[in-house]
């Protein structure tokens, strides 16, 4: 008995020591970069360069932003363009730069119920999609997908409501997972996609062709920004790290791993770089 | 992807207990005595304060977890603390949380034993004190049950401690946190194992639990 | 030649709980040393005087004076210390029965003597169950166990509420010797009991207690044999299937 106590003393204090604050910088992302294992394969060399230890908080990008505006991560990395430029307009970054892009594409069931596959926007392709009311899943949690796929519906001019358009509120991999079970249409980022397909058999891409250069839409462009939140707003974040940070994720070497990284698993990059040549 | 089973694995629940652990022994050193009392004195308000902790029970960890968030961003109330994503953080909320369950249920315990065996030892000559300790004694096992469900609430729930704790990889990352991780990549077969971890975990804790039960019976 | 003081005394005590008037006493007086039966029927208020007795509830009006002091609402806990009662229906504690036992012991910081403790047990027929569950007991066994716990420190007095309602004659015999011999040994015991022969064997005075009010009281053979009035005629009469 007394030893269970000792135990579980220790591992609370060994949970209640806090990380240094000095080496340690806060990176909130979208579930998208952690996932594909992008950040497992760039951060250790960060990590080794500037001698810290990046946390990495991965949420949708609406959240993430969220967390920046309350100044409790130091630097961002989403694909939400025009909520990131509301977001230095507010002032709670100094600046937002490109770091990377891929593009999304709508996947479906193999049976193409609404006729998908013959549109070569995606705003033909929704308009089809309502129109065969065929189901439809979103992620519904105003990550960059979902504020993609809110576009769209206003550019066909429509305004999906259940039963068919289904609003999940979850990450990708779930939602790719309802549609996999529901034999439902969804928009998803390529990386993800080309993640999980192993586990999506009943799906195909129908509109987004097999890398982006066959993407016939350019609305469907899914730009990453990476954003150092302002330590004018919020004197509490590690600004100086956030810094290193940005420079680093836009320097050519990185910007080559980034480049490389999914070749060998997928044949292609899950993300191409194209970070503003300084 | 990241993350390898085997020593993350044990990290992972270590983090879990330790977090799950602390949270539960602040809510029982606050929540016991006060649902005693409250369950042995008549006060005015007496069911104010129950409704109270009744409600508290009832509170979806998420809810807990999203106003603990609040207050503990840099741009809360508490954000001077610096806890939020890291395991203080997950602590405090799980144990607002526990608090209510520990609290509630003690008290119940001790009202349903309170009034025949407070008369029956003070006829036998306790004191107030010691007749409020016999009484407090006698509903152990209700209190001990209260203790289990707190930490079985704690232990499985998913929504305070992303929220608060982030699900960071090697900091604060726990059995559920990374059920969801998995799960959310299409891993199923790795969120079972944790899943069954979860499960294993939780029964020999109660399994350590009930035997401290059982060695207060013995007294 | 004055008679010494008695240990209670009660004056113009009344008792009620909301409006209803439950105990309504003019005068009673309880010596030191003596064994008092109270009988009466259900709900005529004996448990009302033995909780009074006890310092459990503080009388609506009137005055009860306890070995010479008057006691307020809340007597200090020495005093309280000094009586023992045993309930109507007593609630045994969730431990052993030689724990139940030693209680009174514990709680008065009084060393626990094993050998007092076993002659109680073997006393009250419990020996075999000293180490058992007392919440596991029988009603006749629980009933023993309330004794026993309210003897074991010794108590100057000792209220009985029915103490043998559920035993076996041969039970009932080992707690009436237990309570004689406290007698003996200098105790002052109140017993409430609707049993008139109980009242005989133990008592040496009874008093009949009749909605609230004690109708008469005085010795026990007077009480039994020659009573003054027509009520106590009738319920000792009406009772003496017991």
């Amino acid at each position: 008995m007394r030893r269970a106590i000792l135990a579980l003393t220790l591992a609370f204090a060994g949970v209640a020591s806090p990380l240094s604050a000095q080496g340690m910088l806060r990176l909130a992302t979208t579930t998208s970069t952690q996932d594909s294992g992008l950040l497992g394969a760039i951060l250790p060399d960060f990590e080794r360069v500037c001698a810290c230890r990046v946390s990495v908080i991965a949420v949708g990008s609406g959240q993430a932003l969220e967390i920046g505006r309350r100044g409790d991560a130091d630097v961002l990395l989403v694909h939400s363009r025009k909520a990131e430029d509301l977001f230095v307009a507010e002032g709670h970054a100094r600046a937002r730069f490109d770091v990377m892009y891929n593009d999304f594409v709508l996947v479906g069931p193999a049976g193409d119920p609404a006729k998908a596959g013959g549109t070569r926007l995606a705003r033909e392709a929704f308009a089809a999609i309502a129109r065969a009311a065929a189901p439809f899943a979103s992620r519904g949690d105003k990550s960059g997908t979902h504020v993609v796929e809110q576009e769209t519906w206003a550019a066909a001019q429509v305004a999906p409501v259940p039963p068919w358009y289904r609003s999940l509120g979850q990450g990708m991999g779930e939602t790719l997972m309802f549609a996999q079970e529901q034999q439902a249409y969804t928009l998803t980022d390529r990386a993800t996609w080309m993640a999980l397909r192993g586990r999506l058999p009943a799906l195909r891409v129908w509109l987004g062709g097999d890398n982006p250069a066959e993407n016939s839409d350019p609305r469907l462009r899914n730009q990453y920004g990476v954003l150092a939140v302002s330590p004018d707003r919020h004197p509490g974040v590690n600004a100086v790290l956030a810094g290193r940070f940005v420079d680093w994720l836009l320097s050519p070497p990185t910007q080559r791993i980034i480049g490389e990284f999914g070749i060998s698993r997928f044949g292609q990059p899950l993300f191409r770089p194209n970070a503003a040549v300084k | 992807m990241s993350g390898l089973p085997g020593p993350d694995l044990l990290e992972i629940v270590a983090l879990t207990l330790g977090v799950s652990g602390a949270a539960l022994c602040i809510a029982t050193l606050a929540g016991v005595p006060l649902g005693a009392v409250l369950g042995l004195v008549h006060f005015r308000g007496q069911r104010l304060v129950t409704l109270a902790l009744y409600t508290g029970m009832g509170l979806p960890p998420v809810v807990v977890g999203l106003f603990t968030y609040l207050a503990l961003s840099r741009s809360g109330v508490l954000g001077s603390l610096d806890w939020l994503f890291t395991p203080r953080a997950m602590v405090a909320a799980q144990a607002v949380i526990a608090f209510p369950l520990v609290a509630g249920l003690t008290m119940s315990a001790v009202a349903a034993v309170e009034k025949p065996v407070r008369q029956q030892v003070i006829a036998l000559g306790a004191s107030r004190w010691q007749a409020a300790l016999t009484v407090l004694l006698e509903a152990r096992i209700g209190v001990t049950a209260a203790i289990v469900a707190a930490f079985g609430g704690i232990i499985s729930e998913v929504g305070a401690v992303m929220l608060v704790g982030g699900n960071i990889e090697g900091e604060t990352r726990v059995l559920t946190t990374a059920i969801v991780v998995y799960t959310r990549q299409g891993d199923f077969a790795m969120a079972m194992a944790l899943g069954l971890t979860l499960i294993v975990v939780t029964f020999v804790a109660n399994v350590l639990l009930l035997q401290l039960q059982g060695r207060l019976r013995d007294r | 030649m004055a008679a010494p003081e008695p240990l209670y005394r009660l004056e113009q005590v009344r008792q009620q709980y909301g409006g209803r008037v439950v105990l309504d006493i003019g005068h009673l007086d309880i010596a030191r040393g003596e064994t008092l039966a109270v009988i009466g029927p259900s709900g005529a208020g004996k448990t009302t005087l033995l909780r009074l007795l006890q310092f459990l509830e503080p009388p609506s009006s009137g005055a009860l004076w306890f070995d010479g002091g008057r006691i307020d609402a809340q007597p200090p806990l020495p005093v309280r210390r000094r009586v023992s009662t045993v309930f109507q229906r007593p609630v045994v504690l969730n431990r052993s029965v030689r724990a139940n036992l030693a209680y009174g012991l514990r709680v008065r910081g009084r060393h626990e003597d094993r050998k007092e403790i076993d002659d109680l047990l073997d006393a009250l027929g419990l020996a075999p169950l000293a180490q058992a569950h007392a919440r596991g007991l029988s009603g006749g066994e629980i009933q023993r166990v309330a004794v026993g716990r309210a003897l074991a420190f010794d108590p100057d007095v000792l209220l009985l509420d029915e103490p043998t309602a559920n035993l076996d004659p041969r039970n009932v015999r080992l707690v009436e010797d237990l309570i004689r011999q406290r007698h003996a040994r200098g105790a002052t015991i109140v017993v409430a009991t609707h049993q008139i022969f109980q009242a005989r064997r133990l008592a040496d005075r009874i008093a009949l207690v009749l909605d609230g009010q004690i109708v008469e009281v005085g010795p026990t053979s007077e009480m039994l044999d020659r009573p003054r009035d027509p009520r106590t005629r009738a319920f000792v009469s009406g009772e003496m299937i017991y």
